[in-house]
């Protein structure tokens, strides 16, 4: 097949165009940048609430923009809204699908979404008129799992799918506005740009991509993973990425760089990251793995926080 | 804005589409990445007193406090 073959090669000879460029304008590495830099000494940290009810594994979670209140979802079949300063569960929806694997809080805190293997992103209604919180919208039309839901106003919701896509939505009619294509494996995380003009989404391709949400388009294209990337996230600034992957690494991706500036890995390490979140300022970078431990990073470093629990009762 | 029907696409389609976006990204204007990280570190630098998990925060301000015994007035 002449024609396939042809786009191949013309696909690799800008490939590698792409990667010269990157070099050319890579005279420093974040390491060295921060080789002045003291480590963050130990972090200690208290378990201050622990939130019980669910009945089986808890596959997402996500925080209110008030940061008071959560959304959690399990397999149990239950979306449970907190109050994590009382511990008091204020909503207890029940699911049609129990099968879910993802939910999202709404900025304005009247929605939240949620989704996994029945490949529909449900929007629930918390501030409905009875105080009942029932099913507003399923939005439907993924051929695969939904991975993560993202909403950017109570009228609009980004999600991610094993289909290979991601979709922005309009909630109101139900309908997709835009499909994000590309990936070639399933998207599994997506992240909205603190200015709710970009999202990022990691896939099993081993790839991240920054999409401009009102173009449509993909921007830019990040590798280096040599797995699965399963968690993804913006550094607070919004200017770089961090994501994590199955090849048990984090990266951070610098935006304006338009590459990676560091990665976040220790040769004791050797099983997958599922999640991700920098701390306040982008210093630390925790990161859930496999073998259910968390790592806290210096992020200018590329070296493990130790941290301590300080036992209480 | 049309919306893709992913299913649709052929190999080539996909191929085609790949080849489009390496073009869209090869034009890309970079950063050096002294400049990124020269302004990473200074973001960082102006914010990480207020970050709690570097810092810690005093038992007084932690909105996750123990809650004390009652009081009554």
């Amino acid at each position: 097949m002449g024609e396939m073959e042809q786009l191949r090669k013309e696909a690799e000879s800008l490939k590698d165009q792409i990667t010269a460029a990157r070099k050319a304008v890579q005279d420093t590495t974040l390491q060295e940048a921060a080789a002045g830099i003291t480590v963050v000494g130990r972090v200690q940290l208290k378990t201050r609430k622990t939130l019980r009810g669910h009945l089986a594994k808890i596959y997402a979670m996500h925080w209110a923009v008030d940061a008071n209140l959560c959304v959690s979802a399990s397999q149990d079949g239950k979306l449970i809204v907190w109050d994590t300063i009382t511990t008091n569960k204020v909503n207890a929806i029940p699911l049609k699908s129990s099968w879910v694997m993802t939910c999202a809080y709404a900025p304005s805190g009247n929605l939240v979404a949620c989704g996994g293997l029945d490949n529909m992103c449900s929007i629930y209604n918390l501030k409905g008129k009875d105080g009942n919180v029932k099913v507003m919208r399923e939005l439907a039309a993924h051929t695969g799992y939904l991975s993560c839901c993202r909403f950017l106003s109570d009228s609009e919701i980004i999600t991610s799918s094993g289909d290979c896509t991601c979709v922005l939505w309009d909630i109101e009619t139900g309908t997709q506005k835009t499909v994000f294509a590309g990936h070639q494996g399933d998207c599994m995380s997506l992240a909205v740009s603190p200015d709710f003009k970009f999202f990022i989404s990691g896939a099993c391709d081993f790839t991240a991509k920054l999409w401009d949400i009102r173009e449509g388009v993909c921007r830019q294209t990040f590798g280096g993973h040599e797995s699965d990337i399963n968690a993804i996230g913006f550094f607070p600034n919004g200017n770089a990425v961090i994501t994590g992957s199955d090849d048990a690494t984090c990266k951070l991706y610098d935006l304006r760089a338009d590459q990676e500036l560091i990665t976040y890995q220790d040769s004791s390490i050797m099983c997958g990251v599922t999640s991700l979140a920098p701390s306040l300022s982008g210093r630390l970078i925790l990161a859930g793995y496999d073998d259910f431990n968390v790592n806290i990073w210096d992020s200018l470093k590329s070296e493990r926080v130790c941290w301590q629990v300080m036992t209480t009762e | 804005m049309p919306v893709i029907n992913v299913d649709e696409l052929t190999d080539k389609d996909k191929a085609v589409m790949e080849l489009n976006q390496r073009k869209l990204e090869v034009k890309l204007e970079r950063w050096l990445t002294s400049k990124c990280c020269e302004e990473m570190k200074d973001y960082i630098q102006e914010r990480v007193e207020e970050d709690t998990l570097v810092k810690g925060i005093s038992e007084e301000k932690n909105p996750f406090k123990e809650k004390g015994g009652c009081i009554i007035c």
